[in-house]
């Protein structure tokens, strides 16, 4: 059965109210007349035998790599690195993808005689992984194997011997990563390219990376010269992320890529209704929808989050391929490319947005604030091709209840960020220049993140700078829904209906605005000519 | 508390307030609580009822048996209430192996629930009952009650679709019976009317015999455009299978199976099995079709007092 692709559909009298997300809830909006609504493509059929697919992958290579088992020696070192829990969203239901293709490499390192392998969870500055969570990403066969001999582990950004200076770019961009990556005779590194920006040189150049890297293009100048971040040929993040993967690769590194791309069967049942264009939701779907939405408004916002973390998404694999890392990664994007891309004609004046529960630094988490300014400005926004949906100096409207409320042991450095930082200024270049090496190398913030399960002290920071692009372009933000004291805090308006938010926009855009709503999750990225 | 000596408010000096109405607030009522208009220029989604709706689940074990003990007592005890069913025939299945059709008229509501209690083992645990996907599944409500309690498959009956034609070929080539009703729907004043040519496309494509049914009395019960059923006897009457030849065409095979219908009816009209079978033979069978004529003259015909066989004759004289 052929996918139906996404639509921009235009918002006539006899359109229905349309669903957006509003953090652990939902909202009905009615748009008015004029506006559009762009639609994401459905699911792409998957994969019916993934492990003969990943068998395939893995003894077809493509780029100038050989078949993984003749990659694999006797007495040889090998690591494989895999994403860590900020993939995919929400996470998927088992047996993880990486798992199952982690099952596959050690069986042909056994055959091969292999004794020496470490498998790495790499997670950068990203905060460590719980023992469930690494037990349901690489599977219990896999967990029990090694866990226990201290061979299955977090990567440690901040361990000074487990870091290797490799050199420094053409560019002036060190290049610092995983001792142990650097001593083994092989990486492979699995991963899951959930979006366009996944995956590639990224992968162990920053999974497998720490600070003194990492702020090459983990900066304001990067992010304001990404459009989008999203687009390869026009991220200055992805530039630098090649020239650094590909300083590795001189460096000698043998690094075997694994790739996958997953469909948008975002939502399990019950929550298939969440996947739906409104006009096709069956009676069933809109009682769970209505059913849902008044029980998630009524409950404390503590067992409504703990609802929807549950959430474990039935991604289907579209596709795997593996070998040389540009070769594997090319191919990669235009398989993400094939299930997010939708074209839209012109620019708007407003975008709307509707934010869900979950981003990628809030797994098992607590979306605060910064967390939803960079969903909304960081990955929402950048979701696009050519040029932003959203035209220079327009605005952008998000609905989300931004609650004053930080997950004390994930998210310390966030608290005095917000705090501190944020009450002193939102420009993220002064942010930058005044307060990130402070937070960057603050022992306390390096402590909790080497041995609680905190982010980097410095992450903040890079949700900040994630921002940086939207911010110069907008108008204006406003939130719709939101708690006025975060909203403020962050530097936008608040509002409580659309039409409240519609109305401070006038100011900005003029009286006839045009107007478009993304309807997203499941993901889409727009195609904008 | 309710003060008892308080007085009532003068209501027409208090604040007006707005007529409740169910017609304003239905009316006012938007997504999600209704449904939501298909937008200008799109197709909508391919209707998961009707004919596309799914009924494999009502062929699995628990449904299957919730249908067995359904219909074994509260099915059989309201035929038995409303029917009383004389069940005629059944000795020429006798030779009946494996899956088969069977072809009846249509008269009532009733009929399905008559013959599916009335066509005898091993058929009936593994029968299904070719319904009017525009009727019996025009919601998800209908079609999971009808799938459950008759198992009904859905048929079109006003345009030929593969997908049930398949999947009714199938269910007969894995060994399920099926009841079919070759006039396409219930008859309008009590006479049957021409058999179309589904049930000799199915017996043709999946290779099994048909055996014609004719049931008679349940007009009574639950006709056209009658929604409580009413008591009246009746006789469902089994003839023997009919093959699908190498000389057969859809056309002559479903002649020959409205024949025999025709005869079967004529047997249980004048009770008398040879008499019945030389006239059909001669084919000077009455016609399940009727007289021509104005609509009253058809009833008139059908109502008319049968004369009266000499095994109702009353056997005591009067005191």
């Amino acid at each position: 059965m052929s996918t139906r692709r996404g639509l921009v559909l235009d918002v006539e009298r006899s359109t229905p109210p349309i669903l957006f997300h509003h953090g652990e809830g939902f909202r009905f909006e009615k748009l008015p007349v004029g506006s559009r609504v762009v639609y994401p493509n459905e699911p792409l059929d998957a994969i019916a035998d993934v492990d003969r697919a990943i068998h395939e992958a893995l003894h077809n290579p493509l780029g100038d790599s050989e078949p993984l088992p003749a990659l694999m020696k006797p007495g040889m070192k090998l690591t494989i690195a895999f994403d860590d829990i900020s993939l995919p969203l929400p996470q998927m239901q088992a047996p993880d993808i990486r798992g199952r293709i982690i099952e596959q490499v050690l069986d042909i390192a056994a055959a091969a005689g292999v004794d020496d392998v470490h498998l790495i969870a790499a997670l950068a500055l990203h905060r460590r992984m719980t023992e469930d969570e690494l037990r349901h990403a690489v599977g219990d066969r896999v967990y029990d194997a090694f866990a226990p001999h201290g061979q299955l582990y977090n990567f440690d950004a901040e361990d000074p011997e487990g870091l290797t200076h490799l050199g420094t770019t053409d560019h002036g961009e060190e290049v610092v990563i995983s001792t142990r990556a650097v001593e083994s005779d092989l990486v492979v590194y699995v991963n899951i390219n959930l979006v366009s920006m996944d995956g590639g040189h990224k992968s162990v150049a920053t999974g497998l990376s720490g600070y003194t890297a990492l702020r090459h293009h983990h900066n304001v100048h990067t992010m304001r010269h990404s459009r989008s971040f999203m687009d390869q040929e026009k991220s200055e993040l992805h530039t630098k992320n090649w020239r650094q993967g590909r300083l590795i690769r001189d460096a000698g590194l043998k690094v075997f890529q694994i790739e996958t791309t997953l469909n948008n069967d975002t939502f399990p049942r019950p929550w298939h209704f969440l996947q739906k264009r409104e006009w096709e939701m069956t009676p069933r779907d809109r009682a769970l929808l209505l059913g849902t939405t008044k029980f998630l408004d009524r409950v404390p916002r503590r067992t409504a989050r703990t609802l929807m973390q549950n959430i474990r998404a039935p991604y289907g694999l579209t596709s795997i391929q593996a070998g040389e890392v540009e070769a594997v990664h090319k191919v990669t994007t235009e398989n993400v490319y094939r299930q997010h891309l939708v074209p839209v004609q012109g620019q708007t004046d407003v975008l709307t947005m509707g934010l869900p529960y979950l981003g990628p630094y809030n797994v098992n988490s607590i979306m605060n604030p910064i967390l939803v300014a960079c969903l909304g400005l960081g990955y929402f926004f950048n979701l696009y091709r050519g040029k932003p949906l959203v035209r220079e100096g327009g605005v952008l409207i998000m609905t989300h209840p931004t609650p004053w409320e930080f997950h004390p042991v994930h998210h310390p450095s966030y608290i005095d960020f917000f705090e501190e930082v944020l009450a002193d200024t939102t420009d993220p270049e002064v942010i930058e220049r005044t307060y990130e090496r402070r937070y960057a190398e603050d022992e306390w913030y390096r402590h909790l993140y080497r041995t609680s399960y905190a982010y980097h002290g410095v992450h903040p920071f890079y949700m900040w700078y994630w921002c940086a692009h939207a911010l110069e372009h907008l108008g204006q933000v406003i939130v719709v829904g939101g708690d006025p004291r975060s909203v403020k805090r962050l530097g936008f308006r608040s509002a409580s209906t659309l039409n409240d938010a519609l109305e401070i926009a006038v100011d900005v855009v003029g009286t006839q605005p045009t107007i478009t709503h993304i309807h997203n999750p499941p993901v889409l990225m727009a195609d904008v000519t | 508390m309710n003060d008892p000596n308080r007085r009532p408010a003068i209501r027409h000096l208090g604040p007006k307030r707005a007529k409740a109405s169910v017609t304003k607030v239905v009316r006012r009522a938007e997504f999600p609580l209704r449904a939501a208009p298909t937008p200008k220029g799109l197709s909508p989604l391919p209707s998961r009822v009707g004919a596309n709706y799914d009924t494999d689940w009502a062929r699995r074990y628990p449904a299957r048996m919730a249908r067995k003990v359904a219909l074994a007592t509260i099915g059989k005890g309201i035929v038995r209430y409303y029917a009383r069913p004389d069940i005629r025939g059944l000795d020429r299945l006798h030779d009946l192996e494996g899956a088969a059709i069977f072809a009846a008229n249509h008269q009532s509501h009733a009929d399905t629930p008559v013959i599916i209690t009335s066509v005898p083992e091993p058929w009936r645990s593994k029968l299904v009952v070719g319904a009017a996907a525009d009727y019996f599944f025009g919601n998800q409500y209908s079609a999971a009650l009808s799938a459950l309690f008759i198992g009904a498959i859905p048929i079109e009956r006003t345009s030929i679709n593969r997908n049930t034609i398949e999947k009714a070929v199938n269910l007969l080539r894995g060994g399920w019976s099926m009841v079919i009703y070759p006039e396409g729907g219930r008859s309008p004043d009590g006479w049957g009317q021409e058999f179309r040519p589904g049930a000799a496309f199915l017996a043709k494509q999946a290779g099994v015999p048909v055996v014609p049914v004719h049931i008679r009395g349940t007009f009574n019960i639950l006709r056209k455009g009658r929604n409580w059923p009413t008591r009246s006897a009746s006789v469902v009457n089994f003839g023997r299978p009919i093959h699908f030849t190498e000389d057969d065409n859809n056309r002559t095979f479903t002649r020959r199976l409205q024949q025999a219908v025709e005869s079967l009816a004529d047997e249980t009209a004048t009770g008398n099995w040879f008499a019945a079978r030389q006239r059909a033979h001669a084919q000077v069978s009455p016609g399940i079709a009727g007289p021509d004529g104005a609509a009253w003259r058809r009833r008139w015909a059908l109502t008319a007092p049968r004369e009266s066989s000499g095994t109702s004759k009353r056997r005591w004289p009067y005191v």
